[in-house]
């Protein structure tokens, strides 16, 4: 029939002008990168099939982390305010309660040996550069020892619920000491301007992030930055792939809060004029019928 | 005034005070409509309905929209997409109208060309209409700037800076359209006044304009035939509904256009519901920044052909630089549409598919502003910016051989 030919003509137009400024052109200028590694593949300074001893690594962690950092969980209580901290190091050391439950394990192991290599900052932090990552490498440990600490800290670790809560403590945890989420009232723990001397730019509030950059990019970005923003002053940070989902779930749930609303509703809506369209169907054919 | 009888029920009372019947049959039940008509007739409803959702979804973002360039990008953004409830169906059911609408109006004026509806008695439905287009450009532009968002910043900053090529007054034009020397809250502020009142106002007038501008000429048919509305309208009346070539608006051509506008609904649903992001750019999700420019600035889609033909110059041609050379492209690409109805001398009004010259030409010039449109977008790099050129050229080039094409074609035709 003559309007469906119309119709077909129209559609394969409109299809190919859509694919030409949609998908192709977003493939032009956001080329694909390789995919996110969770098993952190370039970081093999320790090897970490071997078994820690929480008891050793108790001993260790209280020799070697509690001067800067605090593990709340544990006992040990930051030894001053976020201001002073930030002061001292240029930014908050990150409290450990969570590290064994949010980075990987490999990733964490090797972090502990040399972090400015686990973390892709050797451009800002060179071999003998003028600065100096805040946190000294354990390089000196023993790989058993470096195990020690990692198992002592993934037997700290607090249960956390599934879902939401687990949400939000690993974005807190994992982005919360240099990012704000203005949408879910949260401020960077590090003060404003400490993390932007020490990052030289202020770290962008994520609260639109879900939706300006999109849940395909923040998973290479996440995992990688330097893969998608060569130079960028984000370190990797070493989320497991469980803690990333976390974290990009916790980013749709306060930046796109009614997806559930939004998607049940477009169902009925949809219903409704699907029916409407049938029976317009049925009133024109019956008001044809007389003309024809 | 004639004498008042009381009356006998309240539509009577209503009829002898404001003649409704006479007003339903001039504007509905004896508005004739050709009959030999298919579906791209139903566009100037869709667009009816189209404007009226726009309407109404922006009344009601209007009662939380702060046109202040501190607290935009979080009124659309966190009161209006979160806390208002269903805030973000009227904020998806705007933004995708403003693109949908595009669509729409696209089809509409290239089913007009591709008819001969603009020709001999209808150039003021064809003017008006493309003066209602060139509205809705000017409503889309200032819309689009209002989230403050990244793009529609830089997309702002550069469209307001064409004006800056204008010879003598154009840096001052430029000052004088933005209210400041750079994009800021003055800017900000006029363009929401230009989106919510003045823009919205003119449209209006035109849209009356445009419907009273049908009344004469009447609505062009498929075949591009004449015929004596009068004569097929009392046939139609006489009962001799089957022969006559008319029928009344209502109920027999708006009950098509229900059918139209019902599919059409659950194409624009799914869009608001589903998939949305095709009309919002990604990067308007971040806050505008004057002090970092994106790395792509390119306008949305239904611009993006004339962007292609003002930035398709890229190098100098007889000592007069490539951005005037744009300019005057650019120009010329949005004011040529006007004059369609002097360009085509051929007095055949047909189809394309029935005009020997002109069918070539109409899949020329569309096949043209795709390339236009699609290549608007990509980074105007390399062998990109060489088909932007070749695709701007032949755009002009279609233009100004449209009076030579139909006229040929006039005399090959009337040779006949």
């Amino acid at each position: 029939m003559k309007e469906f030919k119309i119709l077909a003509v129209i559609m394969a137009l409109v299809g190919i002008t859509y694919y030409g400024i949609e998908p192709y052109a977003h493939s032009v200028m956001h080329p694909e990168v390789a995919p996110a590694d969770f098993t952190f593949k370039d970081a093999k300074n320790v090897d970490t099939t071997l078994a820690g001893n929480v008891e050793n690594g108790k001993t260790l962690v209280e020799a070697n982390c509690i001067a800067c950092h605090a593990i709340e969980k544990a006992g040990h209580p930051a030894i001053m305010p976020n201001a002073d901290a930030a002061a001292s190091y240029g930014v908050v050391p990150p409290d450990l309660s969570q590290a064994g439950r949010i980075y990987d394990k490999n990733y964490l192991a090797n972090f502990i040996f040399d972090p400015v290599t686990a973390m892709h900052l050797e451009h800002k932090y060179p071999v003998g550069g003028a600065k100096a990552f805040p946190m000294p490498s354990y390089n000196w440990m023993t790989p058993q020892e470096i195990m020690d600490v990692v198992a002592y800290l993934q037997s700290v670790t607090p249960k956390v619920a599934e879902g939401k809560e687990a949400n939000k403590a690993t974005f807190e945890a994992a982005c919360g000491r240099c990012h704000s989420m203005a949408y879910a009232k949260f401020d960077a723990t590090t003060p404003k301007d400490a993390i932007k001397t020490y990052m030289g730019a202020t770290p962008p509030d994520l609260s639109q992030y879900i939706k300006s950059r999109g849940e395909h990019y923040l998973h290479s970005f996440i995992n990688d930055p330097q893969v998608l923003l060569k130079g960028t002053s984000m370190p990797r940070v070493g989320l497991s792939e469980k803690a990333q989902e976390e974290v990009i779930a916790y980013m749709e749930e306060i930046g796109d809060s009614k997806k559930a609303e939004r998607e049940a509703t477009g169902l009925y809506v949809m219903i409704y004029t699907f029916i409407f369209a049938i029976l317009a169907y049925l009133w024109k054919r019956k008001i044809w019928s007389e003309v024809h | 005034m004639a004498e008042f009888k009381p009356a006998g029920s309240m539509y009577e009372w209503f009829d002898q005070r404001l003649g409704i019947d006479k007003f339903v049959k001039v504007m509905m039940t004896e508005y004739w409509i050709p009959k030999n008509i298919n579906f791209l007739w139903a566009m100037g409803v869709l667009l009816t309905v189209m404007f009226t959702l726009l309407v109404v979804s922006g009344i009601f973002l209007l009662m939380y929209y702060k046109p202040d360039i501190n607290m935009a990008f979080d009124s659309v953004n966190y009161t209006i997409m979160q806390e208002v409830a269903y805030g973000w169906l009227f904020r998806h059911i705007h933004a995708v109208g403003a693109s949908v609408v595009f669509l729409i109006i696209y089809i509409h004026m290239f089913t007009g060309i591709y008819y001969g509806s603009y020709k001999k008695g209808r150039e003021m439905i064809w003017i008006s209409g493309m003066l209602l287009f060139m509205l809705f450009s000017a409503e889309g532009f200032s819309g689009y700037m209002l989230p403050w968002g990244q793009m529609s910043y830089w997309a702002a900053y550069v469209i307001t800076e064409i004006f800056g090529g204008i010879p003598l007054i154009g840096g001052d034009l430029v000052v004088w359209i933005r209210g400041n020397f750079y994009v800021a809250d003055a800017t900000l502020t006029r363009f929401f006044m230009l989106h919510v009142l003045l823009i919205p106002l003119a449209i209006l007038g035109a849209i009356v304009f445009h419907f009273y501008s049908l009344r004469f000429p009447h609505v062009n048919n498929e075949a591009g035939e004449f015929f004596d509305f009068d004569e097929e309208a009392e046939k139609y009346l006489a009962g001799d509904k089957k022969n006559s070539k008319v029928v009344p608006f209502w109920p027999v051509f708006l009950s098509k256009d229900f059918f139209v506008l019902g599919f059409f609904l659950l194409f624009f649903f799914y869009l608001v519901f589903f998939h949305y992001s095709f009309a919002m750019d990604p990067i308007n999700f971040d806050k505008a920044d004057g002090l970092k420019t994106p790395a792509h600035i390119y306008p949305e889609w239904y611009f993006l052909w004339s962007y292609e033909v003002l930035r398709g110059w890229f190098f100098e041609i007889a000592g007069i630089s490539g951005k005037s050379l744009g300019l005057i492209a650019f120009g010329f690409a949005n004011a040529i549409f006007l004059v369609m109805p002097w360009l085509d001398r051929s007095p055949m009004v047909k189809p394309a598919n029935q005009r020997p010259y002109f069918k070539y030409w109409f899949w020329l010039m569309i096949a043209d502003l795709m390339v236009l449109t699609e290549f608007g977008k990509l980074p105007p790099t390399g062998p990109n910016a060489w088909v932007g050129f070749g695709a701007s050229l032949t755009f002009l080039v279609l233009f100004i051989a449209l009076p030579f094409i139909t006229k040929a074609e006039a005399k090959k035709v009337g040779g006949k």
